[in-house]
């Protein structure tokens, strides 16, 4: 290695985060710039310019980023065109015969490539792996030639069934990577080997429309890097919340679309889980959106798709975060039936809510905030403003809330707090349902700039225990990425009834797996304390077509996968299955649909106590009071400087505890104390 | 329930949350748990809250199957007046039936229904309802398009108690698994909706223990007096008048003979009256519908014209539903039901084009109207028999924002398709399109979304038989507001080297077919929005372009003036 600092950056739609780690001389620092756009090369380089002015000391760099998130949504990935079997040229257009929304048969959907550049060619595989008609690759060249001329800048080849059988796609591959004059030729059984085409040439499509994009982008960062003398890893957090080389990224951008909130969960899984939490909900309110994530164990959860937006597929596994539009710009309204509402609509941060002072003049929760005292008017986050407009933001709380209802400004003021917390609480209560945990067994860890203000109302609504609050929670993804470990995923559709499975060719893709995640593990400078090799199959009863995740212990000698006996998949399928519905079918025929192959490195962690504090007294943490409104009366409220609370400090509520990117609220009847990591672990007093 | 105490403003904003979210935790929970991928994938469930004295829809959960939305309510009246007759419910009773003419859809929903009692007193009614797999009769799956009676359809169940003051009745339980194909999945579903009622009782009592019986009754009655405000305010923002809309059934299936659904809808201040006189009497086949599924389809339409609206009985207050006697809108036992959605579907249509009369901006032209159920079954060379059986989509109507989505699904669902690659892995056949069918659109402003074209091919050595449940063969999606009707459904197959269509155009049972041979499912596509001569001249150029179009469609639809559009 070349250095000692390991930095973690995390560009977010308002702000770049970063957190740099300097492990030998125990301490931490944390930035927080404005995002540059359109190029956010900028803000990223800013903000390690910040605490680090020779790149050369720095070991890696790890990147959690939105760019192939904010190309996909906003449409501004490359022109590209696909290649695909007769027939099938409109499966990216047709979906899965879904609609946007339930109610009211509006909108209507456009793919990232046009019906005019998605060719097709003759050529047929079956479900079985049976070739009925072979590629006519002079039709290819015919095709790309087509493509090229029409100025398509990447190519995706999508072909039937060819997860069962690659040999048409891989030949018409070949030829095309021999004329097409970029690196862009995304093949579906090399991005997806797996059955379901819409969810497999979605996902092949998306990587090719962001390759040109996303891997110019990570080019020019690492050369802006190297450029100002680093000499380490430069690395790129996935949608499962691991890391990989940026080489791999470049070919995969498919895999960063979730890639800046998928290292807030992993940060935030290991800080609770150190400090005590292994079942832990993380709850990141943004600007337009709260954010929740389950973490059981210790483990986030993964899910093996997302819709990035209507029809915009990507199938990949992700750490699963659940979005309800109640964030701190969310706007609050009274609808004609005299009910108030918070959301959808939001007037995010630009221009924000009305105490900004930036045009919007419809309330919102950070102004119901403000007005109750919540948050200091005098020192708003992000520091790009000088004060908040109090007075603004009564008015407009007043004329939207108060007035319709017949409440005072405080009275609707708290009326909005108490819908908008409502809301947030079932969020959380739903995602633990449909997981089948109940919820108080959970602590909750709020991140994000809002998060921590709304902690006590979530004690409440949902029964929950313990809320922890990280020591960063404004930088939590940025943390992220030091943490994170290397991962690389693996999916083979296998298709196979268990009895009569072919072990040995199950076992030769297993192999495969771990021989790619290894090589990748090694061609990466990092060092690793462990690596790691999970199984899992995807398998139902015959007759079924929801399959249910079957973990399968296979013995690994050294790097050699022994084949598991059918007797222990059929074990393995029984318990999983066992634990997901409780019984068994008496004559149920077990079959097996995918294999999935993680590959993990486990990089060293950091001790989390160099983040806490050292000495100070809580007497001298105490900024002074200020009036702060809770249920129906005004509290005379202590303000701390939460950075300066020294380890077991303890805070009674009410209470306000200040650091420059959050504000930490303790409630009257709650308490806060320091733990040894420099969380705050929040609790009812009598508990 | 008490309704004297008062509420304020922001308790009711709470508790409306808190209420809906119950009802949504129990759609989670069966979705979680149900064997059977209808329920479990395509969400054909649903579940909610109802009124303690008349059944009406209280709180009802957002995932499940827009159609049960408004049908609920006549499973719980029907279980209150049961109950009324044969000793009063008590705490722990548990009902269950599956009766489409007292709850409305057809004979594989299942519904339960739990009195809910506090402190002794019943509160209200929980219920959930699944579609089953299958339930005898004369077709696995029951879709028989040949039934002249429900007993062909599937086994009937009445309103019974499957369990009394908690005590659950395993008699009823071995008679329905008794009568069904596949008991495993038939077990693996009633689990499921028994947990979800566990789940409603547990979540009520601590909403009860935390807010109170007084404040929840009066939170409840706020919330229909809510509602139905809502709705008055949208009607009274409407022009007063009457305007009519009239479309067709191709035919029931037996008889060859078109099927008229009329309505008169009629605005007059804040009340709306829907009045299906000049409807077709009730026929002989499987295109009838009970009551309940009518009323509950002018509340899907109604929903779907103002989308924001709560899903609570307080919304149809101020709308009268006319549904003529006799007709085959309120067939009575035991006319066969078993393609009720075809029917429903089409009282959709006409709502929808009389409402674009009186406010265009608010509706969206009609989509492709027909669900095409269609099975293609054989027996492999092992003897082993298959049966692929699916819906198939088609374009959904443009609007005054943008043209229609191209192959949606139906508005009474929210169902996706199985992947073709799962299809084919699972039965022996190979779709030899699976794609958009150009000129299927209606014209207009916004043209409609288009339908789709498959194409599949028997592998089966043995071959094969196809049948097929569709409609508007004979009677296109029409546009509103001056836009133009889509393509008709158009179902052929090869027969002897040539192709073939049935002669009731959308209804077959039986096609035999060789290995080799293909059936060919042209769907319709949706009505446009607005006239085709406001259409950007660019859109059309592009339309073309893209093959969504061919020249000759193009200028007989829209003139010439997109041709200087061309590249």
């Amino acid at each position: 290695m070349s250095g000692k600092k390991m930095i973690g950056v995390d560009v977010g739609g308002t702000f770049t985060d970063v957190f740099v780690l300097d492990e030998a001389a125990g301490t931490a620092s944390v930035a927080k710039v404005p995002t540059t756009r359109p190029d956010q090369s900028g803000g990223f380089l800013d903000g390690i310019g910040r605490h680090v002015s020779d790149l050369s000391d720095v070991a890696v760099v790890v990147h959690g980023t939105t760019a192939g998130t904010n190309a996909l949504l906003e449409r501004k990935g490359a022109k590209i065109g696909i290649i695909t079997t007769q027939g099938l040229r409109d499966v990216l257009e047709m979906r899965r015969r879904d609609r946007p929304w339930t109610w009211g048969l509006r909108g209507d959907f456009e793919p990232v490539v046009p019906r005019d550049l998605r060719l097709e060619v003759p050529e047929r595989t079956l479900a079985d792996g049976t070739i009925r008609v072979p590629v006519d690759l002079q039709a290819v060249r015919d095709a790309a030639q087509q493509l090229l001329d029409q100025g398509c800048l990447a190519v995706a080849v999508l072909f039937a069934h060819s997860y069962a059988n690659p040999e048409n796609e891989a030949l018409a591959v070949a030829a095309l990577r021999e004329i097409w004059p970029t690196p862009h030729v995304s093949a579906s059984h090399e991005i997806l080997p797996e059955i379901r085409e819409f969810e497999r040439f979605s996902t092949t499509a998306l990587n090719a429309y962001l390759q040109p994009e996303v891997s110019g982008y990570l080019d020019r960062l690492e050369s802006a890097l190297k450029g100002g003398g680093f000499e380490g890893e430069f690395m790129i957090v996935q949608s499962n919340g691991g890391v990989m080389d940026v080489g791999t990224a470049c070919q995969l951008p498919v895999r960063t679309a979730l890639s800046g909130p998928a290292a807030g969960v992993i940060a935030a899984a290991y800080i609770a889980d150190t400090a005590g939490f292994p079942d832990v909900i993380t709850g990141d309110m943004g600007g337009t959106s709260f954010d929740v994530s389950l973490i059981s164990g210790g483990q986030s959860i993964l899910s093996p798709q997302t819709s990035i937006d209507f029809g915009m597929v990507v199938r990949t596994p992700m750490i699963e975060i659940t979005t309800i539009g109640a964030g701190g710009g969310s706007i609050a309204w009274v609808d004609k039936g005299g009910l108030l509402n918070i959301g959808p609509e939001s007037a995010g941060s630009n221009p924000g809510p009305v105490a900004y002072g930036l045009g919007n003049t419809r309330p919102t929760v950070t102004d119901a905030n403000v007005v109750l005292g919540r948050i200091d008017p005098d020192n708003p986050i992000g520091g790009k403003l000088t004060r908040l407009d109090v007075e603004a933001a009564s008015k407009a709380i007043d004329i939207h809330v108060g007035v319709p209802l017949n409440l005072t400004t405080l009275e609707a003021a708290e009326a909005i707090l108490r819908v908008a917390n409502s809301r947030m609480a079932g969020a959380i209560r739903l995602v633990s349902i449909e997981r089948g945990f109940d919820p108080k067994r959970f602590a909750f860890m709020p991140f994000g700039g809002g998060g921590a203000l709304h902690t006590g109302a979530m004690l409440a609504d949902v029964g929950i225990g313990r809320a922890i609050v990280p020591r960063y929670p404004g930088v939590t993804s940025a943390m992220g990425c030091v943490i994170a470990d290397m991962r690389q995923d693996f999916v083979q559709t296998i298709n196979s009834l268990a009895g009569t499975l072919d072990t040995t060719s199950l076992c030769r893709f297993m192999q495969s797996h771990v021989d790619q995640g290894l090589a990748m593990l090694t061609a990466s400078r990092t060092t690793f304390e462990s690596r790691d090799i999970s199984f899992e199959l995807d398998m139902a009863y015959l007759g079924q077509t929801h399959t249910v995740s079957v973990p399968l212990t296979v013995q690994v000698n050294d790097t050699t996968v022994v084949a598991p006996t059918l007797a222990q998949i059929a074990a393995a399928f029984d318990a999983a299955y066992m634990a997901a519905y409780g019984r068994l079918l008496d004559k149920g025929v077990r079959r097996v649909m995918n294999l999935r192959s993680a590959v993990t490195g486990k990089r060293p962690k950091f001790d989390l106590s160099t983040l806490a504090p050292v000495g100070g007294r809580t007497g001298d943490a105490l900024k002074g009071h200020r009036d702060v409104h809770f249920g129906t009366q005004w509290f005379s409220t202590a303000i701390y400087d939460r950075l300066a609370l020294p380890v077991g400090a303890e805070i009674h509520g009410p209470a306000i505890l200040e650091q420059p990117d959050t504000t930490v609220l303790i409630e009257p009847g709650l308490m806060g104390r320091v733990d040894s990591y420099g969380n705050t672990i929040i609790m009812r007093e009598d508990a | 329930m008490n309704e004297h105490t008062e509420i304020d403003p922001i308790t009711l904003a709470v508790l409306a949350g808190r209420m809906e979210q119950i009802a949504d935790e129990m759609d989670a929970t069966l979705f979680r748990s149900a064997f059977n991928p209808i329920i479990a994938e395509a969400h054909d469930a649903s579940h909610g809250l109802y009124h303690a004295v008349t059944g009406d829809t209280l709180v009802q959960g957002k995932s499940g199957l827009p159609i049960f939305v408004g049908v609920m309510s006549f499973a719980v009246k029907a279980v209150i007046e049961k109950a009324a007759a044969s000793g009063q419910a008590e705490d722990g009773d548990i009902w269950i039936f599956n009766d489409a003419h007292v709850g409305g859809t057809h004979l594989n929903d299942m519904r339960l229904v739990r009195p809910y009692f506090r402190d002794g007193e019943l509160f209200c009614y929980l219920a959930s309802v699944g579609h089953w797999h299958d339930l005898g009769g004369g077709v696995p799956g029951n879709y028989n398009p040949a039934a002249t009676d429900v007993f062909q359809e599937a086994f009937v169940l009445p309103p019974v108690r499957l369990a009394r003051k908690g005590e659950v009745n395993q008699d009823i339980i071995d008679i329905l698994m008794r009568n069904t194909r596949l008991p495993q999945s038939a077990m693996g579903d009633l689990n499921g909706q028994l947990g979800a009622l566990d789940l409603g009782v547990r979540r009520m009592d601590e909403l009860l223990d935390e807010y109170g019986v007084d404040t929840v009754s009066a939170g409840l009655e706020a919330l229909g007096h809510r509602a139905e405000t809502l709705m008055r305010a949208e009607l009274a923002a409407l022009p007063d008048g009457r305007w009519e809309a009239l479309d067709y059934l191709d035919n029931d299936g037996i008889k060859d003979e078109a099927l008229p659904i009329a309505v008169a809808l009629e605005i007059r201040g804040d009340r709306m009256v829907l009045d299906f006189a000049g409807t077709a009497p009730r026929c002989a086949g499987p295109v009838n519908i009970a009551l309940p599924t009518a009323v509950a389809t002018a509340y899907v339409a109604i929903k779907h014209i103002f989308p924001a609206l709560p899903a609570n009985a307080g919304v149809m207050r101020p709308i009268e539903v006319k549904i003529p006697e006799g007709s085959l809108l309120a067939a009575e036992f035991p006319a066969p039901v078993g393609g009720y959605t075809e029917t429903i579907l089409r009282m959709i249509d006409v709502i929808f084009s009389a409402a674009a009369q009186a406010a265009p901006d608010r509706v969206v032209a009609n989509a492709y109207g027909t669900i095409n159920a269609l099975s293609i079954a054989g027996r492999r060379s092992n003897g082993q028999p298959w049966v692929m059986f699916s819906f198939y989509g088609g374009g959904h109507g443009g609007s005054l924002e943008s043209d229609g989505l191209n192959h949606g699904n139906a508005p009474i669902s929210t169902a996706t398709i199985p992947p073709m690659e799962i299809l084919e892995a699972a039965y022996p056949v190979m779709f030899r399109q699976w794609a958009l069918r150009p000129d299927s659109a209606g014209a207009g402003q916004h043209r409609g979304g288009l339908g789709a074209v498959y194409e599949i091919e028997v592998l089966e050595e043995n071959g094969a038989e196809a049948f097929l449940f569709g409609e508007r063969g004979r009677f296109a999606p029409q546009g509103v507001a001056g836009g133009g009707a889509a393509a008709m459904n158009v179902f052929s197959y090869d027969q002897d080297g040539a192709l073939a269509y049935p002669p009731m155009t959308s209804k077959m049972r039986g096609i035999p077919l060789k290995a080799g041979e293909a059936v060919r499912l042209e769907t319709p596509g949706g009505g446009g929005y607005g006239p085709a001569a406001d259409r950007d001249p660019a859109a059309v150029a592009r339309d073309v372009a893209l093959g969504f179009l061919s020249t000759a469609e193009a200028v007989r639809l829209y003139g010439t003036a997109w041709q200087e559009q061309q590249a």
